[in-house]
C-alpha cells in the first residue's frame, strides 16, 4: 500500500518519466492498432518492429552512443524500409503476404542481430544498454528519452485525430474512399508512416519483440465493446494506458521485473476480461443470448403444437396433456417444465388440474400462436412461389425463419404475396381477422371425421402441414 | 574425429533441412507466421521444464515446448473461432503473450533458471559442440545433432508417407476435403512436425533463425519451381547452402551465425527474386514483352495457357 501511494503520489522524477513515456506510448499504440486490426494488418507490425532492429544499431554505430533523435531516425528509416519490402514483395511476385512477411522479420532481425554482435564484440563503449531495445527498460527512460519518445506518441496521437474521418475512411471501404475523389494511396501511406512512427516510440518501453502486442491487444479488447471505431479507438487507447501503468507500476515494486513484459501480459488480461465479459459479444453475454434463444424457441414451439393439436380436431376447449405435448416436441422433462412454466407466467396458456389434466392455450396465447404458423407458412409460400424450391424442401426452413421473422418482414412478406389463402401444402394461413377457431383446410377435413383423442399426429401427411 | 566447425555446420544444416521439410507446406499453405508464433510461445513450456526438473535436461524441454507449441495452434484456432477475431490478429494476441510471460518468468526464477531470454531470441549455436551427450560414459557427440537428427527422420518420413495428401492438401484444401482425405489428421500432423521442428531446432538456432529458416527457403525456391518435389529440394538446397554460407560470414566478421544466416537468407532470396526467370522481377519484365511481342499472332492462335500459371 504504501509502495502504491508512494507510486502515485509522483515525488520521484524517474517515475514521472517512466509514467509519462508508457501511458503515452500506450495511448498512441493502442489507437493506431485498431487501424492495423481492422485492416487485417495486425502482424505487420511484428515484422516492422523486428525490422527495426537493425536501424537501432546501425545508428548506434554511427552515432557512438544512444542518442535518442539518431536512434530514431535509423528505427524510423528501417521500419519504413521493411514496410516498403513486404509490400514489394507480395506486390510483385507470388509470394504470399504472410510469406513476405514472415521473410522480412527474420531477415532484417538477422541482420540486427548480426550488427549488434558486431557492436558486442568491437567493443564499444556504452554498449550496455543495446539490449535493452529487444525487450524493452522503461526504467532506464531519463528525461531526455521522455521527451522524444512521448514527444512521438503525442505528435502521432494529434495527427490521427485530425485525420480520423480519412483514415476510418480508407480502413473500411478503400474502394469506395477512391470512388469519391479521396487520396487513398497518400492515406495508406501515412497510416504506414504512422505505424512506423508508433513502433519507434515504442521500442524503448516494450522492445522490438513484444512491440506488435501493444498495437494488437488493446485494440482486440477494444473491439468487443463497441462498434463504433471513435469510440473503439478511445478504449484501445484506454487500455494501452492502463497497461502502461501498470506494467510501470510492476516494475516499479520489482525492480528486477521487466515493464514491456508485464505491459503486454496486463493488456493481455484486459483483452482476456473483454472476451468474457463484454456485454453484447462477449463469450457470457453470448452464452446467455443462446440460452434465451433457444428457450423462446422451445416455448413457441410448444405454442405451435398446441395450435396444431387444435387445428387437427377443430376444438380450442380440450385440454392436451403433458405426455402428448412431450412426445410430440421431444424435450427433455427438464426443459419442458421451464417452458411450461414460462408460457403460464406469461397467461399464454392454461392449466387444466382436473381429470384428464392438461394445458390449454388462452386467447393471447393463440394469437401469438397463430402468428407463428402464419409466418411459417407465409415463408413456405414465399420459398415456393419466389424462389421456386420445391414444396417438400421448404419447411425445414420455415422452421427456423419462424423465430426470427419480425413483423416489418411478416407485413413485406404479406404485401408480396398478396396475403394467400393456402400454403404450398394446402394448409390454410391463419390471419387474425379469421374467427377466433383454428383452421386447417385440409387438416379440418381429417379432424371432423376422426373423434376428438384419436386425431394423432401422422407424420408427412398433408406435407406435414399440421404440426408446422 | 569431427572438430567443432563440423558439429556446427552439421547442426545449422541439419535444422535447415528440417525447416525447409516443413516449412515449404506453411509457405504454401500460407501459414507462413504460424513457425513464428509457435517458436516465440513455447518459451513458458521451456522455463516450466526447466523449474520441474532443475537442470537443462534437453528431453523434458522439448515436452514442455511441445505441449505449448501445439497449445498455440490450438488456443489460436479457438481465439479467433470463438472470439471472432481475425486469424493473425489471434496469432499475435496468443504467441505475443506467451512470450511475454516467458520472458516474466525468467525475471522471476532469475536465481534458478540459467536461461536468458537473448538465447532464446538467436540461440547459442556457437555452443553446440559443448553440449555433449554422454551414455554410460561414451561421449555420443553434441546433443542437437542427435536430436535434430531425429527431428529431420520423422519429418522425411512424415511428408514421404503423406506425399500425396499434402501435396492435394497444401494447393487446395477444399479438393482434399472432397476427396474425402483425413484433412483434420493432415493438418494438425503437419502442425504437429512444425512444432517438433521449432523446437528442436530453435534450441540451437534461436526463435528467429527458426522463421528465417522455415520461410525463406521454401518462398525463394517457390519462385523457381511449380512442382512439388522440385520445390522440396530446391528449399532443402537453399537452407544447406545457406547454412554453410552463413557460418562462414559471421566467422568472417566476428557475429552471430544464426543472424548470419538468416542474412545469407535474405541475400539468396533477393537474388532469386530479381533473376528468377519465370517469377523474377527480369524474367517477368522479358516474359511481358515477349506476350506483346506475339500478341497479334496470339489473338488468331490463341494459345492454352499454362495451367502452371493458375495455381495459387
Amino acid at each position: 500500500m504504501e509502495t502504491l501511494i508512494e507510486f502515485f503520489s509522483l515525488q520521484d522524477p524517474n517515475i514521472r518519466y517512466v509514467l509519462a513515456g508508457t501511458i503515452l506510448l500506450g495511448i498512441s499504440a493502442g489507437a493506431l492498432g485498431c487501424f492495423a486490426i481492422l485492416r487485417r494488418r495486425a502482424l505487420v507490425g511484428d515484422a516492422v518492429a523486428h525490422a527495426i532492429l537493425p536501424g537501432v544499431c546501425l545508428a548506434f554505430i554511427f552515432a557512438g552512443g544512444k542518442d535518442p533523435f539518431m536512434l530514431i531516425l535509423g528505427a524510423f528509416f528501417f521500419g519504413l524500409l521493411s514496410m516498403v519490402t513486404m509490400d514489394f514483395i507480395s506486390r510483385n511476385s507470388r509470394i504470399a503476404p504472410d510469406a513476405s512477411i514472415g521473410m522480412v522479420l527474420s531477415v532484417f532481425f538477422g541482420f540486427g542481430v548480426v550488427l549488434l554482435t558486431f557492436i558486442q564484440t568491437t567493443g564499444f563503449v556504452d554498449q550496455s544498454g543495446l539490449d535493452d531495445f529487444l525487450f524493452g527498460q522503461a526504467a532506464a527512460m531519463v528525461g531526455d528519452d521522455v521527451l522524444v519518445f512521448g514527444g512521438l506518441s503525442a505528435m502521432i496521437l494529434v495527427v490521427t485525430i485530425i485525420v480520423f474521418k480519412e483514415l476510418k475512411l480508407v480502413s473500411f471501404d478503400p474502394s469506395f474512399a477512391q470512388s469519391i475523389g479521396y487520396p487513398v494511396k497518400r492515406m495508406e501511406f501515412l497510416l504506414a508512416l504512422l505505424m512506423v512512427l508508433v513502433i519507434t516510440a515504442g521500442i524503448q518501453a516494450v522492445g522490438v519483440v513484444l512491440m506488435a502486442s501493444m498495437l494488437i491487444i488493446p485494440a482486440a479488447a477494444a473491439r468487443y465493446w463497441t462498434d463504433s471505431l471513435r469510440i473503439m479507438l478511445l478504449i484501445a487507447a484506454g487500455v494501452g494506458a492502463l497497461s502502461g501503468v501498470t506494467g510501470s507500476f510492476i516494475s516499479y515494486t520489482a525492480p528486477a521485473m521487466p515493464t514491456g513484459p508485464w505491459m503486454v501480459v496486463s493488456a493481455a488480461f484486459v483483452f482476456f476480461l473483454s472476451f468474457l465479459l463484454a456485454p453484447g459479444r462477449g463469450e457470457i453475454a453470448r452464452y446467455f443470448q443462446k440460452r434465451n434463444f433457444s428457450h423462446k424457441v422451445a416455448c413457441e414451439n410448444i405454442l405451435k403444437t398446441l395450435y396444431s393439436m387444435e387445428e387437427e380436431d377443430g376444438r380450442t376447449d380440450r385440454v392436451r396433456p403433458g405426455k402428448e405435448l412431450r412426445k410430440r416436441r421431444h424435450l427433455t422433462g427438464r426443459t419442458m417444465k421451464q417452458v411450461l412454466s414460462s408460457l403460464l407466467r406469461r397467461k399464454l396458456i392454461t392449466y387444466y388440474g382436473g381429470t384428464p389434466d392438461g394445458y390449454m392455450l388462452t386467447p393471447a396465447g393463440r394469437k401469438e400462436a397463430k402468428r407463428l404458423v402464419r409466418v411459417h407458412r407465409l415463408w413456405e409460400q414465399y420459398l415456393s412461389q419466389h424462389l421456386q424450391i420445391a414444396e417438400d424442401h421448404v419447411h425445414e426452413d420455415a422452421e427456423s425463419m419462424e423465430h426470427l421473422i419480425t413483423s416489418e418482414i411478416e407485413a413485406q412478406l404479406r404485401t408480396s404475396l398478396g396475403s394467400p389463402e393456402l400454403d404450398p401444402h394446402k394448409s390454410r394461413i391463419p390471419y387474425d381477422t379469421d374467427e377466433s377457431k383454428p383452421s386447417g383446410s385440409a387438416a379440418e377435413e381429417d379432424s371432423k371425421k376422426s373423434l376428438a383423442g384419436k386425431a394423432g399426429y401422422k407424420p408427412g401427411e398433408k406435407g406435414k402441414g399440421g404440426a408446422s | 574425429m569431427i572438430t567443432s566447425t563440423g558439429w556446427i555446420i552439421i547442426t545449422a544444416i541439419l535444422a535447415a533441412t528440417s525447416c525447409a521439410l516443413v516449412g515449404t507446406f506453411l509457405v504454401l499453405r500460407k501459414m507462413s507466421l504460424m513457425g513464428d508464433a509457435i517458436s516465440h510461445a513455447v518459451l513458458p513450456g521451456i522455463v516450466i521444464a526447466f523449474l520441474v526438473t532443475a537442470s537443462r535436461n534437453t528431453f523434458p524441454m522439448l515436452i514442455g515446448a511441445g505441449i505449448f507449441g501445439l497449445f498455440t495452434v490450438w488456443l489460436t484456432e479457438e481465439l479467433s473461432k470463438k472470439g471472432r477475431i481475425f486469424h493473425d490478429a489471434s496469432m499475435g494476441i496468443v504467441f505475443t503473450t506467451l512470450f511475454a510471460i516467458g520472458v516474466i518468468m525468467i525475471s522471476l526464477f532469475a536465481a534458478n533458471v540459467d536461461i536468458d531470454q537473448e538465447c532464446v531470441l538467436y540461440g547459442e549455436i556457437a555452443y553446440v559442440p559443448w553440449d555433449l551427450w554422454i551414455w554410460r560414459g561414451t561421449n555420443m557427440g553434441p546433443r542437437p545433432v542427435w536430436i535434430l537428427s531425429m527431428v529431420l527422420l520423422i519429418n522425411i518420413s512424415f511428408i514421404t508417407l503423406m506425399y500425396k495428401e499434402l501435396k492435394t492438401y497444401s494447393f487446395s484444401p477444399q479438393l482434399a476435403a472432397t476427396l474425402g482425405l483425413p484433412v483434420g489428421l493432415i493438418h494438425y500432423g503437419l502442425m504437429g512436425t512444425v512444432s517438433f521442428t521449432t523446437i528442436a531446432s530453435f534450441e540451437s538456432v534461436g526463435a528467429i533463425l527458426v522463421v528465417a529458416l522455415l520461410i525463406v527457403p521454401p518462398a525463394t525456391a517457390y519462385l523457381l519451381t511449380d512442382r512439388l518435389h522440385r520445390l522440396l529440394l530446391l528449399a532443402v538446397l537453399f537452407g544447406i547452402t545457406s547454412a554453410v554460407g552463413g557460418y562462414y560470414m559471421a566467422l568472417w566478421i566476428n557475429s552471430s551465425i544464426a543472424g548470419a544466416i538468416a542474412v545469407v537468407n535474405g541475400i539468396q532470396f533477393a537474388l532469386v527474386f530479381i533473376l528468377a526467370p519465370r517469377y523474377g522481377l527480369l524474367g517477368k519484365k522479358l516474359g511481358g514483352r515477349r506476350v506483346s511481342k506475339s500478341e497479334p499472332e496470339s489473338i488468331s492462335h490463341p494459345e492454352p495457357k499454362d495451367i502452371r500459371e493458375t495455381l495459387p
